[in-house]
């Protein structure tokens, strides 16, 4: 099946987020689609899926027009699409999800469940990817559950399958996997439209690439480009791919983790008795899949979580039962994953944002009322300090776009002197600008003298910034390696598995298996 | 590459017309809120004389014949209507014919009324409001109402204390009730993460029976017994009239523009007001940013009920002298409307008060003299909140642009959440 | 312990670490001593006793035998049950029962505690039977339109809708059902019944559906609107005119042939009017098609992740429109339970806050149809328990009013998390906006 879409243009509101984007997607082939954060390569997709509707453009199938109304239209004219975010939901079964809008029936409306089973059994095997139809989707690890999604795309036979940021949660591992799915689903005829910004992906599988930037075709490369060429495509201007920043000069340890082990509300080991320290004038990586405990520890530290057991120091001093007020005020700055969730208030101003944490300060505070005064020189500090691009420092945070979102949460972590900062995945959504300015303020704050906790699942961050690497897997830190170790080990390690000749420090030798591709088995201890 | 022109952001030709200015004017006029709120207000009053002539005997006869006479169903139907409202406007603002007698009573009579309504629908406008600012939803004004008139009663019927002293004592022993029985289910959010919609509604029906069964003992009740009211309150426990002895409307007015102020200071110009206000807009930010949002959820709701509490104290300590099993008076639901009327803001609660306030006194009066039954008011109140809820619908009404959201549109979502 | 089992490439099976967080020990221990306390009221009950016996009496004389009454020694019935219920709080304050265990004890102590109690209140002299049968169908009588209305709430919140509004779907039924069942004879009445309380759905279904309104924010002023249009209908013509508006002809019990024959059962449960036997359907019909049809498959889908439903090419809004609609007619089946079932009349705010309790019997069933069922007999049994408790005239005197409070406090008592986290759908509440 041929696929072509022609000047698709689609805006929400007054921001155009795709501009007359042309693509054409041939039988059979891998057609890597290559963009940064916010390009607009989720966008165009949703179109062709049918869940947004295109102000302009048409999207033709064997060069036939056709115009789908809703996502069963398109899956009707054979496209299938694992969603960035999984469509999944989380208390169905495997087999229930799959079934969802397709359902197998005894006539009715009464659900045969049995031959919903079998189905999902059959198409699982055909393509060898192995699915258990009977559990909860939110008791599989991630990987199976992107393994569902294809399944799902793939019992309503779909032709064309798009994959929108498959890897972002894969191990390197994991993604080599996915590629060889990928070349099975083609040799047998499927095309693909695979989606990514990282470049290495796209220069080991895709047959073809199509790059865009802001909304717009920018052009076509073949998978033989350098990386450079890729980005700078990518960006619109050459990019530095490295981080610079000066040897690292570890002076006292700052922070202590001993120990440490969380126990979710579901009843899940999330933290499996983790420790580690960082040193001032250190940036400690926290790498690892999304997923394995990370998060988690993190919020621990900071206090948003209680321990099941260990210890927390922060210079010395106990922090375990501290709550998040005190340990703020102990010096710590904390930059959160999901700034929308956790780092600002979308209804708030950026001057208000920018003293979140703070407002209650003297600084800030007379008595009972807010000092609206300072509040507001200090944003405009800050503002122009951290180049936040606002209309005013009145306009609400949600106006901002995520790079400067980011820098907002920055900004306002940083302006006070710390002795420990943890950020978690600084960059992700943030364009490539933000990106590099970012870095140089985490990389500015170790050579202040502050500890650094850096939590990214990204190989290229943690590889560039850190001085020291904590592998995370299953709640563990299943090894320790020191910067300017190769990524091949650091993946092995980030999908559990610890490679002979790694002289890893590791806290807990009984709980992890070494050897080449052995995986972690954990019964209950109780 | 073409530029695709948005035609929503179309620039206006220097010197020619502009062929989009009608509809820009529109949808200026569609975002504005004063613009959508006084809309909703005539589609709901135009509801309310859909209703008014249906009620009427007169209409309802002449319809029976409608096909053969249309204009006498209409006229019928427009006399009624205008009765009704003029009703309305006599009971809420003014009233010629007793202003004619020239006396005190006679001209500033539905003021006074329109006042007395307003003053507790204010005050649980506040409390409602307020919690909204905090993400609650306050649907315990009722309990709270009763908690806060049933001790501030008490204190007024059962201690004799000097002048001034009572009344403020009383005040207070309202507030204390108000606040500790809000702040309960506060407190058991925070504890225990109950949704504050569930543990308000029970809290209400907890409160009412607990007055009931206060009004069956003696000491409480009033002699000799047989019905189910309360001891008279001491004079020295009684809002003073503001107007003389012949019209109601008395101090507690003077509570809810104070608790108005004091709240608008709370929410714009506060340490405490910023971290309601962050616990409401993001609990997840909020906490990060070290803010306790379990205690905050205690504090609001302590607050909000000693505001509702404050709304029970001029029900008793004002308008009436005696507790009675409905003190609260259907104000505790009423004033969740009053909040959303008014935006959740001081000011606008203040307006809102004002303005379901004399549709009540309106109310009475239009009862009375037309025998339109007074629910009429509450289908209106009803519709004026839900139609500035939706503010496409009435957009749609009035063929206006806009893209405004609705009021409560910031309000936690699910029982989860 | 549970275990989640996966498969990775390869086909090996990891097993996750599930381990079960223990209760804390606060809540164990405070558990412990409120089933204590009980224990210990009833041997209290057992020391005050007057009587020698209670007598229950559990038929109707239609069955096919007679039950004999049930003939209980007061004092020794309640110190057996106090010294049961201690001990049972001692081993939960020590050891502590498991979640799930905890549930099953709980039924059984309420169970234990009310037999003691009612054989107590039972000894007071006056009317020392207690008519036990009789109890138990006024306790289903006044359930039934808390388990309609719960079950409008299971169809609404299931597909993602808050339902703050059965009080007022539930007056709209109660309304229509009266007036038009006077007009129209009382079929007529539940259809119009079930007509009235699909257009409050549907109000609440564009609301918040279409105009993306705050359900709960709705939910109370569709209350309020309800309550306000019907008042004004009742004061406007149906109390001047209250013989050709306001009579309608009440539903009669129909007994079941053989069923309504069998002990105990029979009169119960299949001597019972029309509306309490399409009750039965609907919660039938509903729990099972939940979880084994293609309708409640995607209802769920849409309640817990609607753009997952939207993605394989469901009707998100439309799923949303028809439950909401649906559980709207039910909540009117509810309302014209009470004036075509039982009272024979409509008068101003008859729900009286039904619909409300309605609402906690959801949450308090955990959103499930079976669930809603067992917390709405709860529920009825309280209420029922004031008008028992004034007609045997216990040993000691009970005000009325705290009794009447009851469910509100178990209601609380269960949202604070006594019977453990309750979780609503996950997009409950949410409205979908697509772009
Ligand atoms: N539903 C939406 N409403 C408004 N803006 C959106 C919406 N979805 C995406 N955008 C904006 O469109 C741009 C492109 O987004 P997206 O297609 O998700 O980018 P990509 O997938 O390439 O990272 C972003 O700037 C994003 O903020
Ligand atoms: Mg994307």
């Amino acid at each position: 099946m041929k696929l072509e879409l022609r000047g698709i243009t689609k805006r929400f509101g007054s921001f155009t987020a795709n501009d007359a984007i042309d693509l054409v997607v041939e039988p059979g082939e891998i057609h890597a689609l290559l963009g940064e954060n916010g390009a607009g390569k989720s966008t165009l997709m949703n179109v062709l899926y049918g869940l947004y509707h295109p102000d302009g453009g048409e999207i033709l199938i064997d060069d036939k027009v056709v115009s789908f109304a809703g996502p069963a239209d398109a899956m009707a004219a054979g496209i299938g699409m694992v969603h960035q975010h999984f469509m999944l939901v989380p208390v169905f079964t495997v087999a229930e999800n799959v079934e969802l809008g397709h359902e197998q029936t005894k006539g009715f409306g009464i659900l045969d469940a049995a031959k919903a089973r079998r189905e999902v059994t059959e198409v699982s095997a055909r393509y060898g990817l192995s699915v258990p139809p009977d559990a909860l989707i939110q008791d599989l690890p991630v990987g199976v559950q992107q393994r569902v999604e294809i399944v799902k795309a793939l019992i309503r036979n779909a032709k064309v399958l798009i994959l929108d940021e498959p890897t972002a949660v894969l191990t390197p591992q994991e993604t080599d996997e996915l590629m060889e799915v990928m070349r099975t689903l083609k040799a047998s005829g499927t095309s693909i439209v695979f989606i990514t910004h990282k470049l290495r992906e796209v220069r080991a599988v895709a047959d073809r690439i199509t790059v865009i930037r802001r909304g717009k075709v920018v052009g076509e490369a073949s998978p033989n480009s350098s990386s450079a060429e890729l980005a700078s495509l990518m960006v619109g201007r050459p990019v530095q791919l490295t981080i610079e920043k000066a040897a690292h000069e570890p002076g006292d340890v700052i922070a202590e983790v001993d120990n440490v082990r969380i126990v979710d509300d579901a009843g899940q080991v999330v933290v499996d008795d983790v420790s580690f320290d960082v040193h001032a004038g250190e940036i400690y990586a926290l790498a690892g899949v999304q997923g394995n405990g990370q998060t988690e520890l993190t919020e621990a530290i900071i206090g948003l979580r209680p321990l099941d057991g260990g210890r927390i120091t922060l210079s010395g001093r106990d922090i375990t039962d501290s709550d998040v007020h005190d340990i703020l005020r102990a010096d710590l700055g904390y930059v959160p994953e999901d700034r929308l969730h956790d780092g600002l208030i979308g209804s708030f101003t950026v001057a208000e944002n920018l003293v979140l944490d703070r407002y209650d300060s003297a600084e800030f505070s007379k008595g009972p009322s807010l000092d609206v005064g300072r509040i507001a020189a200090n944003a405009r500090q800050r503002v122009e300090e951290f180049d936040v691009r606002t209309q005013s420092v009145d306009a609400p945070g949600s106006t901002l776009s995520g790079g400067n979102q980011q820098k907002l949460v920055l900004a306002r972590e940083l302006s006070r002197p710390l002795k420990l900062l943890i950020v978690a995945q600084p960059t992700r959504g943030v364009d490539v600008g933000s990106t590099e300015f970012i870095h140089r303020r985490i990389v500015a704050e170790r050579d202040g003298g502050a500890a650094v906790v850096l939590v990214s699942t990204e190989l290229d961050e943690v590889l560039g910034l850190a001085d020291r690497i904590g592998v995370m897997y299953r709640g563990k830190i299943i090894g320790e390696v020191p910067a300017g170790t190769s990524a091949e080990t650091i993946g092995l390690l980030m999908a559990g598995t610890v490679p002979d000749d790694l002289p890893a420090r590791l806290r807990d030798p009984g709980a992890t298996a070494t050897g080449s591709r052995t995986t972690v088995r954990t019964e209950e201890p109780l | 590459m073409t530029e695709v022109a948005a035609p929503t952001s179309a620039l206006p030709e220097p010197g020619g017309p502009d062929p989009a200015a009608p509809v820009r004017r529109r949808r200026a006029l569609g975002d504005n809120t004063i613009v959508v709120t006084l809309l909703a207000f005539v589609a709901a009053m135009v509801v309310g004389a859909i209703l008014i002539a249906f009620s009427d005997p007169a209409t309802r006869s002449a319809s029976a014949y409608f096909f053969s006479a249309p204009m006498d169903t209409l006229r019928a139907a427009a006399s009624a209507i205008g009765r009704g409202y003029a009703a309305l406007f006599e009971g809420a603002v003014f009233n010629p014919t007793t202003a004619a007698r020239g006396t005190v009573a006679g001209i500033f009579g539905p003021i006074s009324e329109t006042l007395v309504s307003a003053t507790p629908l204010i005050l649980g406008g506040l409390s409602v409001g307020l919690a909204f600012r905090a993400g609650l939803f306050n649907i315990g004004g009722q309990g709270q109402i009763v908690a806060g008139a049933t001790c501030a009663g008490y204190v007024g019927f059962a201690w004799h204390l000097p002048v001034v002293i009572h009344l403020v004592v009383a005040i207070v022993a309202g507030m204390v009730g108000g606040g500790l029985w809000g702040a309960l289910a506060g407190w058991l959010k925070a504890r225990t993460g109950a949704h504050e919609v569930i543990t308000t509604i029970m809290l209400n029906y907890v409160a009412v029976n607990m007055l009931g069964f206060l009004l069956s003992v003696k000491g409480f009740q009033r002699p000799p017994y047989g019905q189910a009211i309360s001891n008279v309150v001491d004079a020295n426990a009684r809002l003073p009239h503001l107007l003389g002895s012949s019209l109601r409307v008395n101090a507690g007015l003077f509570l809810a523009l104070l608790a108005a102020y004091a709240i608008h200071w709370l929410l714009t110009r506060s340490v405490l007001g910023f971290e309601f206000r962050a616990v409401g807009a993001n609990q997840n930010a909020a906490r990060t940013a070290g803010m306790s949002v379990e205690r905050s959820y205690t504090r609001v709701m302590l607050i909000a009920g000693v505001l509702s509490g404050l709304a029970g104290v001029t029900q008793i300590l004002g308008t009436n002298s005696a507790i009675t099993g409905d003190i609260d008076a259907g104000i505790g639901f009423d004033a969740i409307t009053v909040a959303l009327l008014g935006r959740a803001n001081a000011g606008g609660t203040v307006l809102a008060g004002l303005l379901f306030g004399a549709l009540r006194a309106g109310g009475v009066q239009m009862q009375s003299s037309t025998g339109t039954p007074i629910d009429v008011v509450s289908v209106v109140q009803a519709l004026i909140v839900l139609f500035i809820a939706a503010p496409a619908l009435v957009r749609f009404l009035f063929r206006l642009h806009g893209s405004g959201a609705g009021a409560g549109q910031g309000l936690a979502k699910g029982w989860n959440g | 312990m549970s275990t989640a089992a996966t498969t990775r490439p390869g086909d090996e099976v990891v097993i996750h670490r599930v381990v079960e967080k223990p209760m804390s020990t606060r809540r164990r221990v405070g558990i412990g001593v409120a089933i204590s306390v009980l224990g210990l009221l009833s041997l209290l009950l057992g020391h005050n006793a007057q009587a020698h016996d209670a007598r229950f009496d559990l038929s109707q004389g239609s069955e096919f035998f007679h039950v004999p009454d049930l003939v209980l020694p007061v004092a020794a019935t309640a110190y057996v049950i106090g010294i049961i219920l201690l001990a049972v709080g001692a081993y939960q304050a020590v050891r502590g029962f498991r979640p799930r265990g905890l549930r099953i004890a709980g039924t059984g102590i309420g169970a234990l505690f009310m037999l003691a109690f009612l054989s107590w209140a039972a000894s007071g002299g006056k009317g020392s039977t207690i008519d036990l049968l009789g109890v138990l169908e006024n306790t289903l009588a006044l359930a039934a339109p808390l388990i309609l209305g719960a079950l409008a709430g299971v169809l609404c919140e299931r597909s993602g809708v808050i339902n703050v509004a059965i009080e007022g779907q539930m007056l709209a039924g109660a309304w229509a059902g009266a007036m038009f069942g006077t007009l129209m004879g009382r079929f007529g009445g539940v259809l119009t019944a079930l007509v009235a309380g699909a257009l409050m759905g549907w109000l609440l279904a564009v609301f918040a559906i279409r105009y993306l309104v705050n359900q709960v924010v709705l939910g109370v002023v569709l209350n309020a609107l309800s309550l306000g249009l019907t008042g004004f209908i009742y004061d406007a013509i149906m109390q001047p005119n209250a013989n050709t508006m306001n009579t309608p002809q009440v539903f009669q019990p129909l007994q079941i042939p053989v069923l309504s024959k069998l002990p105990l059962v029979g009169p119960l449960i299949f001597d019972q009017n029309i509306i309490v036997y399409l009750m039965y359907a609907l919660v039938i019909l509903i729990q099972w098609g939940l979880f084994h049809s293609r309708w409640g498959l995607r209802t769920r889908a849409v309640g817990e992740h609607p753009k997952a439903a939207d993605t394989v090419g469901i009707n998100v809004l439309r799923v949303r429109y028809v439950n909401v609609i649906l559980g709207g007619a039910i909540a009117g089946l509810g309302g014209a339970f009470m004036t075509l079932g039982s009272v024979g009349s409509f008068t101003k705010g008859i729900t009286s806050g039904n619909g409300f309790i309605a609402l906690a019997a959801l949450i308090f069933g955990r959103w499930s149809p079976k669930g809603a069922v067992a917390a709405s007999l709860l529920f009825g049994f309280a209420y029922e328990l004031q008008t028992l408790l004034s007609l045997v005239a216990p040993p000691v005197a009970i005000p009325s009013y705290f009794l009447a409070m009851l469910p509100y406090l178990a209601t609380i008592f269960a949202v604070a998390g006594l019977v453990g986290k309750v979780r609503a759908p996950g997009a409950d509440g949410e409205p979908y906006v697509k772009e």
